[in-house]
């Protein structure tokens, strides 16, 4: 965070990230380990337990990883420049926060609707059209879609209330 | 000569005009795929695969094989007229190809792009037509631990040829594992790593995470520099072509040499975008003209494209007759191979004949009807490229979304794509590469139940894989893939050490 302060537009350093995220790479190996352990990484009478296998690919994990943090601590890895920009990273979030919005609303109102007001969202906010286009796209994509899969590959789609209403 | 005859009988299973007709829908959806960024061969593949489960398993290989050349195909046209790789393996297409269409010249660049990139996968073709049914029949007498070993080799290529830091390749690979072993344990059918959450059962699939990692993941990153992006225009007439074609030929030595190394490269799962790489800098290196490469030579666009579709063809000969592919998009046919009941692998030369030369056989036709289709519709996709990100991006995710929940009728599994979605941003920003961990989740159980097998058969010794010669070499080649990094370094060191002695 002291980059922070000094060049004012970014988070963290590139280097910080590669440490954190090795960090949260030996964690998931060390539930890999723990859960091996429960099952067993030995033998049985039949051949090796269900953890022999996975014990050594969480050991490696956590292994790799520590080698990552070590090189990134001797400065063989990484580089101080900002992971992202302030201004990326804004973007960035501009296009995700939509996006989880748009996957929790599919199980409440059916993915067609939430396509419909995710696209007319994204172009409105983002892309700043006029309404008569956004309208356009965002209802004739998910009508386009629900003819291919609905009704030309037979492929049911999680569908809300709107469906239910129009009896689909 | 059995090869001719097996390639003729599957030519004849082309001549059925549905085939024809799901190749040609499959190149222009692959080319589309290769144009907008987001959706790759790997995920465009992913994203369609549930859509054949009702077809028949060759019709439906053709189809999706056919997106994988269209998006070889169309990775160039962003990468030469947008300065955008559509693909990674483009990447090195860009240094000359942009700036020849800055010097108005995209139309060259193009024709070039595509030639050579026909070339690459025509001689990669060739050389699966007439190794694979050799290799298959070799791999017929494989126990459980040469196909362990094989698997080895290919998971420690990775290390050895990856652009990526070592520890980070194996971190990545290793984590694909963790993920294929979680749910029920194949061989005795416990729980593994759910912790007792019952969604976890099943799984993760792979299709899941590879829509995950290269398409949200993209998306994403393409957001980073904003909305906005200008392409040249591009004009390709049939004059355009064949002046291109003439100043071609000159350039045989660096189409070949990057055939050769894109066939190697594809085979030992390498990987199409180091070949490219690997072809660009070999074709600087050798070419009279190296030093302008760069600033728009036409030499530097064929090297990385014959390399990366030799590549990409090529991988499918390791897939076909050992079930091991050689890039992520192979890994994705391949587990639709499993999902419609084919065993990848020897047996299906033998027990499927018409499934693999039908393959075969599509893979040349495939190719000159990719070359044909782009070289006319370049103005098209680039006019597609044209239509601003911020409508585009939405329906790709949009896409994504429903060909995740697709593969197996799961809402979680859209969440999952998303949680993969932010993985392959923040792995993709560190240079954690992506390939090693989706290979290895598509083959995690295979190679799991093949070291278990060979365990067994040895009472739990190791020495089994160096038991006899031919183990023996792959265990050993294995290892020295492996270990290429540190010997590199060891020897440019020792090298610079004697050179500053000399001195």
């Amino acid at each position: 965070m002291r980059h922070e302060d000094e060049a004012g537009d970014s988070f963290a350093s590139n280097r910080s990230v590669n440490i954190v995220v090795a960090l949260v790479l030996i964690a998931v190996g060390g539930l890999v380990i723990v859960d091996s352990l429960r099952l067993g990484i030995g033998w049985a009478p039949d051949g090796p337990r269900p953890g022999y296998f996975p014990f050594y690919t969480g050991l490696l994990i956590v292994l790799s990883s520590l080698c990552t943090i070590i090189l990134t601590l001797m400065g063989r890895m990484g580089s101080n420049e900002p992971f992202v920009r302030r201004e990326q990273f804004h973007n960035v979030m501009k296009v995700f926060v939509p996006m989880a919005i748009y996957v929790g609303l599919i199980g409440l109102i059916g993915i067609y609707v939430a396509s419909a007001l995710y696209i007319a969202v994204f172009m409105h906010w983002l892309g700043r059209f006029r309404w008569h286009l956004t309208i356009l796209v965002s209802l004739a994509v998910p009508f386009a879609l629900f003819v291919i899969f609905e009704l030309w590959f037979l492929l049911p789609l999680p569908k809300g209330p709107v469906e239910d209403l129009l009896g689909y | 000569m059995e090869a001719l005859s097996s390639l003729i009988a599957g030519f004849s299973i082309l001549g059925d005009p549905a085939n024809i007709l799901y190749m040609l829908i499959g190149i222009m959806l692959g080319v589309l795929i290769g144009v907008l960024p987001g959706l790759g061969g790997a995920n465009g593949v992913a994203i369609l695969l549930p859509l054949t489960f009702s077809m028949s398993p060759t019709s439906a290989i053709i189809m999706l094989s056919c997106i994988y050349w269209g998006a070889l195909f169309g990775g160039a046209i962003t990468s030469i007229l947008f300065n955008i790789p559509g693909e990674p393996w483009s990447v090195a297409t860009t240094f000359d190809g942009y700036p020849l269409a800055q010097q108005g010249r995209a139309g060259e660049a193009l024709t070039a792009a595509f030639t050579s990139s026909f070339f690459g996968a025509l001689f990669a073709v060739i050389g699966v037509t007439f190794l694979a049914p050799l290799i298959a029949s070799m791999a017929l007498a494989f126990g459980p631990a040469e196909l362990f070993a094989v698997q080895l080799l290919a998971f420690c290529s990775f290390v050895g040829m990856s652009r990526e830091p070592p520890s980070k390749t194996i971190a990545s690979m290793m984590l694909g594992f963790a993920l294929a072993a979680v749910g029920q344990d194949p061989t005795t059918g416990q729980l593994r790593m759910t912790f007792g959450w019952y969604e976890l059962l099943r799984g993760f699939n792979f299709l899941i995470a590879v829509i995950g990692l290269f398409g949200i993941g993209e998306i994403l990153l393409t957001m980073e520099e904003g909305l906005a992006f200008r392409g040249r225009s591009a004009k390709i007439n049939p004059r355009v072509v064949l002046q291109t074609w003439a100043k071609l030929p000159k350039f045989w030595a660096t189409a070949l040499r990057g055939a050769i190394v894109g066939c190697w490269m594809g085979i030992t799962p390498g990987g199409a975008t180091p070949a490219s790489f690997m072809s660009y800098g070999l074709a600087k290196r050798f070419s009279k003209r190296g030093k302008h490469f760069g600033q728009g030579e036409l030499e530097g666009v064929v090297a990385p494209e014959t390399a990366a579709h030799a590549a990409g063809t090529s991988a499918l000969l390791p897939m076909l007759t050992l079930g091991i592919p050689g890039s992520p998009t192979a890994a994705v046919l391949l587990g639709g191979l499993l999902i419609w009941g084919l065993e990848p692998g020897p047996m299906l030369f033998i027990d499927r004949p018409d499934f693999v030369w039908g393959l075969i056989a599509s893979m040349y036709l495939g190719n000159v009807v990719g070359l044909i289709v782009v070289l006319t519709t370049v103005p098209l996709f680039a006019a597609i490229l044209r239509i601003p990100f911020s409508i585009i991006a939405p329906v790709i995710v949009a896409v994504c979304a429903i060909g995740a929940f697709t593969v197996r009728n799961a809402l979680l599994d859209i969440t999952f794509v998303l949680i993969f979605g932010v993985m392959g941003y923040v792995f993709k920003k560190l240079q954690y590469p992506l390939a090693p961990l989706v290979l290895a989740l598509v083959l995690g159980d295979m190679a799991e139940s093949n070291f278990r097998n060979a365990m067994v058969l040895s009472d739990g010794s190791l020495s089994i894989f160096w038991s006899n010669g031919l183990v023996g070499s792959i265990c050993g080649l294995a290892m020295f893939m492996l270990f290429w990094p540190l010997l590199s370094s060891g020897l440019t060191k020792l090298r610079s050490g004697q050179s500053q002695a000399a001195e």
